[in-house]
């Protein structure tokens, strides 16, 4: 098992191809630390994830930088979609109820690095790079058991492992 | 004659404040509490948000105590308390709430739940006595859509952005250009001394039918953009960021003004006797969309309307207002009313899917 995967992602659908191969094998206590520059597709992976798991009652999933969290009752999980850039201190978290979700929750994390010491050990981090015209290459890592499983629910995404 | 004590804790803000109205005359915004939040955070750049329920529920009484203050009024010379209950982050809508429920149970007074969004796509009849149907852009914060407003509980939601909103794709503009936030005003005045056709950007869903819009996808091609040009030059020359700065309002504007010209077509079709376009939000001061929109508005017989700008961002006035047109409409809540996370205005539109759903991204 390598320490961390590397998913090409040639276009935006191909991202979002992904997050709906994954939506099957994520659970409640699952987190996902997107990392990345503005721009990189961290929300649009989000997005693709979490109307998938809406299924046919699909609602608006809109950006969670103005409003910090997201919530969205999806059946049998509820999802938790958060922007921190705009948090200044780790306690910030906890005032948003954040650690509770971690535990209840599928948490998708935008900009994590605002967690300090109160990221979650089981966490993933997705990490979105741009390469070249449309295209993004992941590179995911964290808990060994889990990101097996990531990669396992991954393969019959389009995105080619490499 | 109408008075109400209206409360908002949704989002960044604290807020109270204290509308008269007397039917047949422009309302009058008595008082209008905003919680100094930019003095608590300058030195975060005021962009920290008040999360904090506990905190909400503090500033709530100081404000409404100052509210009353100010309009020299007692809670007792209300005719009702109107409050924000929902959408927003679930702590501070729940603090205004009880706060809300605690002053109309004290004081014998009906109390108003009122959506936030209601509250905004409302204001132009507050700030202008503008009558029913009006067609609204809202661009307040994260939001952004057009709403048909045919009266004070029926909005049709047209259409809408299917990710970012552009007050958001500003700031994030200014970020990825190490510009100052808020973004939009450093964004415009960096675009003043540019060519807004040096760098050409996407105009994302311009050649979809509807009134939807995409945003997320200009980030990725001032990315694209801004690393061409550091390439180039070795870091980023101020004229070439002002070029990316020109180009990016050029796009915005571009997109808001034909979406918005569908909009207007679909609103005149209702035939209004007085047809008015009204902007909200802080996108409306951007002079160069301002004047798109106003020359489109010009060319098609409407009127263009931008409430003052206090008005537009989250402030209390709004939601009296907005408790004062659904108390008119027997409208009031009981002890149970309820804070919600997410309430849509309109809950018979089609949710906007994501680009996810759609096939290719625009």
């Amino acid at each position: 098992m390598p320490a961390a995967l590397r998913l090409s992602l040639p276009s935006p659908d191909a991202t979002a191809t992904l997050a709906r191969s994954l939506a099957p094998a994520l659970h409640a206590g699952d987190v996902l630390l997107l990392e990345g520059e503005i721009g990189a597709g961290k929300t649009h992976f989000a997005r693709s994830l979490i109307q998938h798991l809406q299924g046919d009652r699909a609602e608006d999933v809109p950006s969670p930088t103005f409003t910090l969290v997201q919530t969205y009752e999806t059946p049998g999980l509820e999802v938790w979609h958060a922007d921190l850039y705009r948090l200044s201190h780790p306690d910030e978290v906890l005032e948003l109820g954040l650690d509770e979700a971690f535990r209840s929750a599928l948490c998708l994390v935008e900009w994590p690095d605002r967690l300090g010491p109160l990221a979650p050990p089981q966490a993933l981090t997705l990490t979105f790079a741009v390469s070249g015209e449309q295209g993004r290459v992941l590179t995911v890592s964290g808990d060994p058991s889990r990101l097996a499983r990531f990669q396992k629910a991954a393969d019959p995404a389009d995105a080619v492992a490499r | 004659m109408t008075i109400l004590l209206g409360l908002e804790s949704s989002c960044d803000d604290t807020a109270a404040a204290v509308v008269r109205h007397v039917e047949g005359q422009a309302p009058e915004i008595l008082s209008s509490v905003v919680a100094g939040q930019a003095e608590l955070h300058a030195a975060f750049g005021g962009v920290v948000p008040e999360i904090a329920a506990r905190a909400h529920a503090e500033k709530m009484d100081h404000c409404v105590e100052q509210a009353l203050a100010e309009a020299g009024l007692a809670l007792r010379d209300c005719d009702a308390v109107a409050v924000t209950a929902g959408p927003g982050l679930i702590g501070g809508v729940l603090s205004g709430v009880m706060c809300a429920k605690g002053l109309a149970l004290g004081a014998g007074l009906p109390l108003v739940g009122v959506n936030h969004l209601a509250g905004h796509a409302l204001t132009p009849r507050l700030t202008d006595m503008v009558a029913f149907p009006y067609l609204m852009l809202l661009v307040s914060g994260g939001h952004c859509q057009f709403l048909l407003v045919r009266c004070a509980t029926d909005f049709t939601r047209l259409g809408g952005t299917i990710d970012d909103a552009p007050g958001e794709a500003f700031d994030k503009t200014a970020r990825l250009l190490g510009l100052s936030q808020p973004g939009g005003p450093a964004v415009e005045a960096a675009a003043q001394s540019a060519d807004p056709s040096a760098v050409n950007f996407p105009r994302p869903l311009l050649d979809r039918p509807g009134m939807d819009m995409s945003f997320s996808g200009l980030k990725t091609a001032l990315l694209r953009e801004r690393d061409a040009v550091v390439t180039l030059h070795g870091g980023l020359p101020e004229q070439r960021r002002a070029d990316l700065c020109a180009g990016f309002q050029q796009a915005v504007r571009d997109v808001l003004v034909e979406k918005s010209r569908r909009a207007i077509a679909a609103y005149l079709d209702l035939a209004p006797a007085d047809p008015v376009f009204a902007v909200a939000g802080g996108v409306a001061a951007n002079g160069a969309i301002r004047e798109g929109l106003q020359a489109l508005c010009a060319g098609t017989g409407t009127r263009f309307l931008a409430p003052p700008l206090r008005l537009c961002t989250d402030n209390a006035a709004m939601i009296a207002w907005a408790g004062i047109e659904r108390l008119r409409l027997g409208l009031t809540d009981g002890m149970d009313l309820a804070a919600r996370p997410r309430w849509p205005l309109d809950t018979a539109a089609a949710p906007q899917l994501g680009s996810g759903k759609r096939g290719a991204k625009a």
